[in-house]
């Protein structure tokens, strides 16, 4: 049994010949596994979708529940055949649902991760690694130069900038699903009891995430209708999340003076923080950075690791240099934004 | 250490003024001696540190890791400082980090070899941000953004205290400056300038608006043509003599032609120019002729013979010992063309006094200057005293009108702050001849000159009219029959060529919006050469040291002698 017959990269993403199926395709196919709801991964129009029960829960909030024609919910550990192929589905670490997904089948064992993280995240289930003969890793912070700092403090460095510019409104973007709500729970965490603002872009997800159970606090739309000096005066030392690429928007213009943040593992990079126009980078990311991606091949025990969307070059270096065999797939459609 | 990277960390990204005061004010606030003194003096430019060379810091760095996985990385990031900063595998409680106060002094008494060792230990202990810093600081400059006046004025704002009083004083303090910050927050006298020969806070003036003319009349306002130089105080005190730039850079060092000529004891403020001693005095030359002995350190004797420097003076804060700057302005004039008769030198003339019975004739005569050295005119209270500073009445400038063209929008970049759902930032061009016809090149960039309303007009022109989106940036429609005419005005124009259209303008703004004119007719790339003085090869101008304060850049290393 060759790994290539359990699974393969195709021009519509990781397919598996075995088993017929695909996980996290490009385009509509008859049968998909989605790791996680970001939209890259979770697309519509699938014939028959399975993933975990909160991914369909995000796929039927996005899409409608016409979304695919049959969905199947995913428990954790819990095996489902196709054609001999054994799945299981495992916590990724990444958002609220996520999954790596592992195949099985005569002895051979590949894991598909999905995006992942290491790191301690208070809205989704912990990441658990999976030992197996093939590892296909994402490498979206793939390079020596991220290591994430610790997201509390960043969190920290955003109130000490609250009470530093108290007049000023503090406008965070962060991508509408995991991400602005991480934000929201870590805030809670550090004591933060004031009303949060969000753009109308994350009503939907943030809402979603509340019913599961995380507990967010108080949440209000920023999205007032008029404008004029009240409501600019109404938001002055507030904390308002959006979309990141709602600061361009003409939206941000009812802030005052809005202290620009961003939160993001690409604002390790100051000049991204400096073209973007931010002027709080928070370091946050819901992906691994390059000591846990590497930690993680190390704990699957792997012999072979797949590289995908990132900076595949940097971590097939790291593999070879520590007697890895690492190949790069060269994926496409995976996108940068929803980080 | 940790804490000062933090700081400069949010001030590369923080854009507005104000809120950089704040973050420095808060710094020094709750920041101890002697650490607050050596972030000040950094940020000063004042810190003297032997540096460590960054190609030493790329080799520890790549004794810790793979050197393709540092070339990939360095590739990514573009930034060696912050390569290394982010690569460097952090060992935690390794060692202590050190304080910036510690780091400095330890640096300080290191030998050539020992700098790196520490550096290693230092890099170890230090967080992302704090290597990132340490890095920085020792190997140039910091550039975040902060000039040396506003590091002062953030240190003279916790004790509310005027920032002149710190200038003042500046050139007989040294680091750590313990003895100011004590003052500044009460516990300690004022200390006691020991430095000989001391730069003295500058008076500058304000614009003239249009409406203010007719508040200028002989008896209250002396006029002077406004020369088109840089500002200096020519200071000589005993054997010491030097020459500083209107915001107290010691030039000295570019300029020992006019150093060596202050014959008088006392400190003149005058226009540096460019020019030989003819019959009837200076010819002054244009400003890039001085252009070429600005922002040298050292300045070679050919330079002297063909660009041979002389001081301009219109005005005098001490002769003798006596501080004048109490003084009236009609006082002060008196005395400074008495010291000039006797004690002017080779390279020295008096600034003359331009009369006029008028606001009318005033307008003749800044319309017609007599040489094209001058840029407009300048108008003196008769009975305005020395202050430092920039109070508004007692003096203003009145430029020249500023040159005027038509040029078409091309990219529009957003902008900072409260601008930054904006686009905001213009590049505009204008037309020339390219191998397919005509087509528009870029000359120039601005960000100011139109009002809040004018700016959402635009705005909504550029998202409405995007063609490309390159990151922040946006290009927007030109096309000969759509697209945006700015007429841009500008103080001046010379050849460069650093920009693909080869000129450069000096000051440009947009000074209306042209709705009504359709690209096609904006200017060509010919009307702006016309307009370059002469055909001589110069340098494009760069912001030059004593000219517009200049926010951006600051430079590291004690003043020169």
């Amino acid at each position: 049994m060759r790994a290539q017959d359990l699974l393969r990269p195709t021009a519509a993403g990781l397919y598996s010949p075995r088993g017929d199926f695909y996980i996290d395709p490009m385009r509509a196919v008859d049968r998909a596994l989605i790791t996680h709801g970001h939209s890259d991964h979770a697309r519509p129009g699938h014939r028959s979708v399975l993933a975990t029960r909160e991914t369909l829960r995000i796929m039927a909030a996005r899409y409608g529940p016409d979304y695919a024609q049959s969905m199947q919910t995913a428990r954790f550990g819990e095996a489902i055949a196709f054609n001999g192929v054994t799945v299981t589905f495992h916590p990724a670490g990444h958002v609220l649902g996520s999954a790596q997904i592992a195949l099985e089948a005569n002895g051979m064992r590949v894991v598909a991760s999905g995006d992942y993280k290491r790191r301690r995240d208070p809205t989704c289930a912990s990441f658990e690694p999976v030992r197996c003969d093939v590892f296909i890793t994402e490498a979206t912070f793939g390079l020596p130069v991220f290591r994430h700092p610790d997201a509390s403090a960043e969190i920290g460095k955003l109130l000490a900038s609250l009470r530093q510019f108290p007049e000023r409104t503090h406008l965070v973007g962060a991508y509408s699903l995991g991400k602005a709500q991480r934000v929201m729970r870590l805030l809670r965490e550090a004591g933060y009891d004031r009303p949060i603002h969000i753009h109308g872009g994350l009503a939907m997800l943030t809402r979603l995430y509340r019913e599961e159970g995380i507990d967010l606090g108080t949440i209000r739309p920023a999205t007032v209708e008029g404008g004029g000096r009240l409501v600019r005066e109404e938001f002055a030392g507030e904390i308002v999340i959006g979309p990141p690429s709602s600061f361009a928007e003409r939206w941000a213009r009812r802030f005052p003076d809005p202290v620009d943040c961003f939160a993001s593992g690409w604002m390790r990079i100051r000049q991204r923080a400096k073209q973007r126009g931010v002027e709080l980078p928070l370091v946050i990311s819901d992906h691994a950075d390059w000591d846990e991606l590497t930690e993680t091949i190390r704990d699957t025990g792997a012999g072979e690791v797949w590289v995908t969307h990132g900076s595949e070059e940097a971590l097939v270096r790291w593999c070879s240099l520590n007697g890895i065999a690492a190949r790069p797939l060269h994926l496409v459609g995976y996108d940068e934004e929803e980080t | 250490m940790n804490r000062f990277a933090a700081l400069l960390d949010r001030l590369v990204l923080t854009p507005a003024r104000n809120a950089k005061l704040r973050l420095m004010t808060e710094y020094f606030r709750t920041t101890p001696d002697p650490d607050r003194g050596y972030a000040l003096a950094a940020l000063t430019g004042d810190l003297d540190i032997p540096s460590v060379k960054p190609a030493i810091l790329r080799a520890l760095a790549v004794e810790r890791l793979d050197e393709t996985l540092f070339a990939y990385s360095y590739d990514y990031v573009g930034d060696l400082a912050e390569t290394i900063a982010l690569t460097w595998p952090a060992r935690p409680g390794a060692n202590r980090p050190p304080g910036l106060g510690e780091a400095v002094t330890r640096l300080q008494a290191a030998s050539r070899m020992e700098g790196p060792r520490l550096m290693e230990q230092w890099l170890d202990a230090l967080d992302a941000t704090g290597r990132w810093g340490l890095i920085k600081l020792v190997t140039g400059a910091l550039r975040v953004g902060v000039s040396a006046r506003l590091a002062k004025q953030a240190a003279a704002d916790i004790g509310g205290k005027p920032v002149n009083e710190i200038e003042e004083l500046w050139h007989g303090l040294a680091p750590p400056y313990a003895d100011l910050f004590a003052w500044l927050e009460g516990r300690g006298d004022r200390p006691v300038s020991k430095a000989v020969a001391p730069f003295r806070p500058a008076m500058l003036s304000h614009a003239l608006a249009d409406n203010e003319l007719d508040l200028i009349s002989p008896a209250d306002y002396a006029a002077e043509w406004k020369w088109d130089g840089i500002r200096v105080q020519a200071v000589r005190e005993g054997n010491v003599a030097r020459l500083y730039t209107r915001t107290g850079d010691d030039i000295s060092g570019a300029f020992p032609d006019v150093v060596e000529a202050i014959g008088f004891e006392g400190a003149i403020d005058g226009e540096l120019l460019v020019g030989a001693r003819g019959e009837s005095g200076f010819a002054a030359a244009r400003f890039a002729d001085l252009q070429q002995r600005l922002n040298r350190k050292t300045v070679s004797p050919r330079l002297l013979a063909s660009h041979p420097a002389f001081v301009r003076a219109y005005d005098c804060l001490v002769i003798d010992g006596e501080d004048l700057r109490a003084l009236s302005f009609r006082e002060r004039r008196k005395r400074l063309e008495a010291l000039l008769a006797r004690a002017g030198g080779e390279r020295f003339d008096l600034s003359p006094l331009v009369p006029f019975r008028d606001a009318n004739e005033l307008r003749a005569l800044r319309a017609s200057p007599p040489e094209p050295i001058v840029e407009g005119i300048m108008l003196k209270r008769w009975d305005s005293t020395y202050q430092p500073g920039r109070p508004k009445g007692p003096w203003f400038k009145w430029k020249r009108h500023p040159h005027v063209i038509d040029a078409v929008l091309m990219y529009a970049q957003r902008g900072h702050g409260k601008r930054s759902s904006y686009y905001s930032d213009y590049t505009f061009g204008v037309w020339t001849e390219g191998e397919n016809g005509d087509e528009l090149v870029p000359v120039g960039k601005a960000y100011f000159g139109f009002t809040d309303a004018e700016l959402a007009e635009i705005d909504r022109f550029i998202r409405n009219n995007t063609e490309n989106r390159f990151g922040p940036v946006r290009e927007v429609t030109h096309l000969p029959s759509r697209g945006l005419v700015l007429e841009i005005a500008f103080e001046g124009i010379a050849r460069s060529n650093r920009h693909r259209s080869g000129v450069a303008m000096r000051f440009p703004r947009i000074s209306r919006l042209r709705w009504d004119k359709p690209p096609s007719e904006a200017d060509r790339l010919e009307t702006l050469e016309k307009l370059i003085p002469d055909d001589r090869a110069f340098t494009a101008p760069v912001r030059g040291i004593g000219r517009e304060p200049a926010d951006t850049h600051i430079r590291r290393g004690r003043r020169s002698p």
